[in-house]
């Protein structure tokens, strides 16, 4: 078989696993460093494209998405697809993915410009969170309660230099139980989930939230199968929230950091392990579509 | 395997085996360092956060 291609600029804990996961399993794999990768888009090499698959790894939202898309343009069957990771980055293609299919999410509504983003977040109703479209890890992630809080945070964001930050996503504050849900998913199997727990409002695990075992019953499993799906598949981190009428869809990650995931679980999942099997499982797939 | 820290001089302890691109904290100075060369393995500073970085 031809190697899998692992893009990383950053090999952290997670990717070392996966190095691991495909060493165990003596698949061959290149480990390419995506501050150096690019491609010529004239026209493909001749014969079957160069890898078997490539795992996207990449930390950088904008050159994982440039990378799935010249490796698909080169016939290489990529995990996540540039679909997924164009999705996945931008939180207002996502919710309105989510909401096309049904899956329950906080209420939410988008301003195009700060200017009109108090009004947007008095009509939705305090207190509201306002995130940017792109990023993670709780970034430039506000809470605020009343007009006058909202007014300073936009302010703010006016005064950023990146067009993309002008535009206002909001959504309803859920009151939660001092924690929120990550489930894991690869293809169709849920890899497993862990609570996150915070002292804070936010719970991320890059914000030193602890993480531990939660049951995947289907009330979570269900709709973080069914938001992975909406929005492409693959392997995927798929953030919940309990609210009082139920789980809701906060957001879906496509470069999903899984070491407080790991840890919390210890030997009863083996997080890596799903990952290489959902890419040998797209490679098996790519592989049978050339020989047709 | 213990370097040291290009920032400090302070030890850097990795985990075997050691990846190209791989990211490390100095315990002493909390810089966040990256692995650029195997052979020998050797230190530099990591790039900083960008803003489109995360999962």
């Amino acid at each position: 078989m031809r190697p899998v291609a692992v893009l990383a600029s950053r090999v952290r804990y997670e990717e070392k696993r996966i190095f691991a996961a495909l060493e165990r399993r003596g698949v061959a794999f290149t480990h390419v460093d995506t501050r150096r990768f690019g491609a010529e888009l004239e026209g493909a090499p001749d014969g079957p494209p160069e890898y078997a698959a490539a795992l996207n790894r990449e930390i950088s939202h904008s050159r994982a998405l440039y990378a799935s898309l010249l490796l698909e343009a080169r016939g290489v069957a990529t995990v996540n697809t540039s679909e997924a990771i164009a999705v996945c980055g931008d939180k207002v293609r996502t919710s309105l993915l989510l909401r096309r299919a049904g899956i329950p999410t906080p209420r939410t509504a988008v301003a195009l410009s700060p200017e009109e983003g108090a009004d947007a977040a008095e009509r939705l109703g305090f207190p509201v969170v306002i995130k940017p479209l792109t990023g993670s890890w709780g970034r430039l992630v506000a809470a605020v309660h009343d007009r006058a809080q909202a007014e300073t945070v936009l302010e703010h964001r006016a005064a950023l230099p990146s067009p993309q930050q002008h535009i206002i996503y909001l959504q309803e504050f859920v009151d939660k139980p001092g924690r929120d849900v990550r489930v894991i998913v690869a293809g169709d199997e849920v890899v497993g989930a862990t609570y996150r727990y915070s002292d804070g409002w936010r719970t991320n695990a890059a914000r030193g939230a602890r993480s531990a075992p939660c049951p995947p019953t289907p009330e979570l499993t269900e709709p973080a199968r069914a938001a992975a799906r909406a929005v492409g598949g693959g392997v995927l981190g798929v953030d919940l929230v309990e609210g009082p009428a139920g789980p809701l869809v906060l957001e879906v990650n496509h470069a999903v950091e899984f070491q407080g995931f790991q840890q919390a679980h210890g030997d009863a999942v083996d997080v890596a392990d799903a990952i290489v099997s959902h890419v040998l499982d797209a490679a098996s797939g790519a592989r049978s579509r050339e020989a047709v | 395997m213990t370097l040291t820290c290009p920032e400090c001089e302070g030890p850097v302890l990795l985990t075997e085996p050691v990846r190209l691109s791989e990211v490390a904290q100095c315990a002493d100075c909390s810089s966040e360092l990256e692995v650029v060369g195997l052979d020998p393995v050797t230190l530099d500073l990591a790039p900083e956060i960008e803003e489109d970085w995360g999962e």
